[in-house]
């Protein structure tokens, strides 16, 4: 056991299935001699060596499809591109090939890829530098869309990740990276894919989120305890495929759903959340399925972004007006 | 040198390079201490070390009609083409009173009243977008030309060799600059380029190419003047690949700890300010104190520029939903 932060986390999980699988490779801009954009891949190349950690240029596209190749051909890649805004020019790849090759052979081929990408703002840049886009590719099926909290679970998800037979998009909360320690196992051990976590259980409202947002959330649901109010906090961890099942489990329970999430409001996270809500536990709801999230337009440079994303306060705020409903 | 004696050119014309470079190198020195004092948020790339490609360049161009365009390091760009100091560390600032109105910050300057196309925060974005511009041009029959600036680590985004077939199969008048800094971030270019001069590049598409000390303006100048002129007249692309360096990191918060001392210190030794500065004062068209001079004026135009940023109001929060949609 040791005190990680996530940044070291992820660090470790790759360090493991480099150790541990001769098939797992890492690359990306800077990824081998620098140890990455954030220094996440610090040290591994001086461990693993060039041929198994190593630079690519900046040609995002060209990163994620020789990937695919090398999936094809029994390799087990795991590529980093420097920022969510950054994907990009890999689009193409990503819909057309990384999330279609398994269907298309008819599952002969496994595009057993991680891609790794720092998303989300509060780090004061704009648009492309703090944007928050897993609503698209939780939109796109054949790919996994996984995002953690906290150190530990970036580390057992990314080993599940890598494992994985399936392509997963792994979204790193750069604003942690190194806000919060945690005390992350050595050793090899792994979280499931698509299992949401009960953080806190409560009875009164179900508030959902993930990632960065969730320390925000649990702020809230400190002030919401000091008012009598009893939240239940979740932690998607997986946003695709999301875990209907915990999700229906509490809201039929307490009746009331909030979700807080990071990306533009529309046709996002939380709508899909408030669906399961409709579809699930339409007769124990107490109050309209509801969500907070960032403003239909780019995230702004940091004069806004004080505004864009939610602080405690504002989500407590929109706790109560359920309560009251 | 390779330029021709400083003999040939107005004594003006020199003093206005020499003063163009000076004041992005005081411009710059400030953002950076801005930046320390987190006046600017988020990313900030400065430019200091590259000021002999984007003025050198830029003096080829007119800029009531042709196009400049670059990436993310645009504070130079911008300066050169004539954007107000003020309004460029207002937008750092992100202010209202920026060029962007606040919305855009450093990597998003834009002016199209002076030919200033925009930065632009993704890697080898603004190659195919400059390229389409050019069309312009071709398609009206008007006489202009677009400067399309990126770095070494651009040039290997496809987009780039995508654009580069374009424009000779179109015929456009465009003049690739690749500002080779040596880094792409931290790596340095040969650990990712299978080519060593990359101004070989164009050959595939049978679009030529040169290489030009990046450090010395003049230099730039003229071969930017004459590719400019080729594009001009005869519809012809060029690819110019400027060997130049960057005194800073990558952006402000890269310690740029992949290079050594000696080898930053060795092309501080070759500084495009200094190699022109001694040049004009070899041929007695200027003296010590007018060079101070200009630095005394430059400082103060910095200085100024954050008394600006400081006192102008912050955008609105209506504004976040401004020019969302038309």
């Amino acid at each position: 056991m040791a005190v990680m932060t996530m940044v070291q986390a992820i660090n470790s999980a790759l360090e493991t299935k480099l150790k541990e699988d001769p098939d797992v490779l890492c690359y990306g801009e800077d990824v081998g001699v620098e140890g990455g954009v954030f220094r996440v891949t610090e040290n591994l190349q001086k461990q693993f060596g060039e041929a198994r950690v190593f630079d690519s240029p900046l040609a995002e596209s060209g990163i994620v499809g020789t990937a695919v190749g090398m999936c094809i051909a029994g390799l087990r890649p795991v590529v980093e591109i420097q920022f969510c805004g950054f994907v990009y020019p890999a689009f193409n790849q990503i819909l057309s090939h990384v999330a279609r090759m398994h269907n298309r052979t008819r599952g002969r081929y496994r595009m057993s890829m991680v891609i790794r990408f720092p998303y989300g703002g509060g780090i004061k840049a704009p648009e492309h530098h703090s944007e928050s886009m897993e609503a698209l590719y939780a939109h796109i099926p054949g790919l996994k869309v996984v995002i953690p909290s906290n150190p530990y679970d970036a580390k057992g998800l990314l080993i599940s990740a890598i494992e994985s037979d399936d392509p997963v998009l792994y979204l790193e909360p750069k604003k942690i990276y190194r806000a919060i320690k945690q005390d992350v196992p050595d050793e090899k051990f792994t979280i499931p894919l698509g299992q949401a976590k009960v953080m806190q259980e409560g009875q009164d409202l179900t508030l959902v989120s993930y990632g960065a947002m969730i320390r925000e959330a649990q702020k809230a649901v400190v002030m919401a305890k000091k008012e009598g109010y009893s939240i239940e906090l979740i932690d998607l961890r997986t946003i695709s495929p999301i875990d209907r099942e915990t999700l229906a489990q509490s809201i039929r329970k307490t009746g009331r759903v909030l979700s807080v999430t990071e990306g533009p409001k529309s046709f996002g996270v939380g709508a899909e959340i408030i669906s399961i809500a409709n579809e699930e536990a339409f007769l124990n709801l107490e109050a309209p399925p509801t969500r907070l999230a960032g403003f239909d337009t780019v995230p702004p440079y940091p004069r806004g972004e004080g505004w864009y994303f939610y602080p405690p306060e504002r989500i407590f705020y929109e706790i109560k007006k359920l309560m009251d409903f | 040198m390779k330029s021709s004696s400083l003999s040939s050119y107005p004594i003006d014309f020199l003093k206005k390079l020499l003063k163009d470079m000076l004041l992005i190198r005081r411009f710059e020195e400030k953002c950076g201490q801005m930046y320390g004092l987190q006046k600017i948020g988020g990313f900030c790339h400065l430019y200091i070390g590259q000021e002999a490609v984007a003025v050198g360049s830029i003096a080829a161009l007119d800029l009531n009609r042709d196009y400049c365009l670059t990436a993310y390091r645009d504070h130079g760009h911008a300066l050169a083409c004539g954007l107000c100091p003020n309004g460029l560390m207002a937008e750092l600032f992100g202010k209202a009173t920026g060029c962007s109105r606040g919305k855009g910050g450093s990597m998003h300057m834009f002016d199209i009243t002076k030919g200033m196309y925009g930065g632009n925060g993704i890697v080898g974005a603004q190659i195919p977008i400059a390229t389409g511009m050019a069309m312009r041009f071709r398609y009206k029959k008007e006489k202009g030309v677009v400067l399309c600036f990126f770095g070494d680590g651009a040039i290997h985004q496809g987009v780039f060799h995508e654009s580069l077939n374009l424009a000779k199969l179109w015929k456009l008048p465009i003049v690739y600059i690749c500002e080779n800094n040596q880094y792409g971030m931290g790596t340095d270019f040969h650990r990712v380029s299978a080519v060593e001069d990359l101004s070989i590049k164009g050959a595939a598409y049978n679009i030529p190419g040169k290489q030009v000390n990046g450090m010395d303006v003049l230099e730039v100048y003229e071969e930017v003047l004459s590719a400019v002129n080729q594009a001009k007249e005869e519809g012809i692309p060029t690819l110019i690949e400027a060997k130049t360096y960057r005194y800073k990191g990558h952006s402000m918060s890269d310690p740029g700890k992949y290079r050594s001392k000696e080898e930053l210190e060795s092309y501080k030794q070759q500084d495009p300010i200094l190699i022109l500065k001694n040049q004009m004062v070899d041929a007695k068209i200027l003296t010590e104190e007018e060079y101070q001079s200009y630095d005394e004026e430059c400082k103060n135009i910095s200085n100024e520029s954050v008394r600006f940023a400081e006192q102008s109001p912050e955008p609105s929060l209506s504004s976040l939903y401004e020019d969302v949609l038309a």
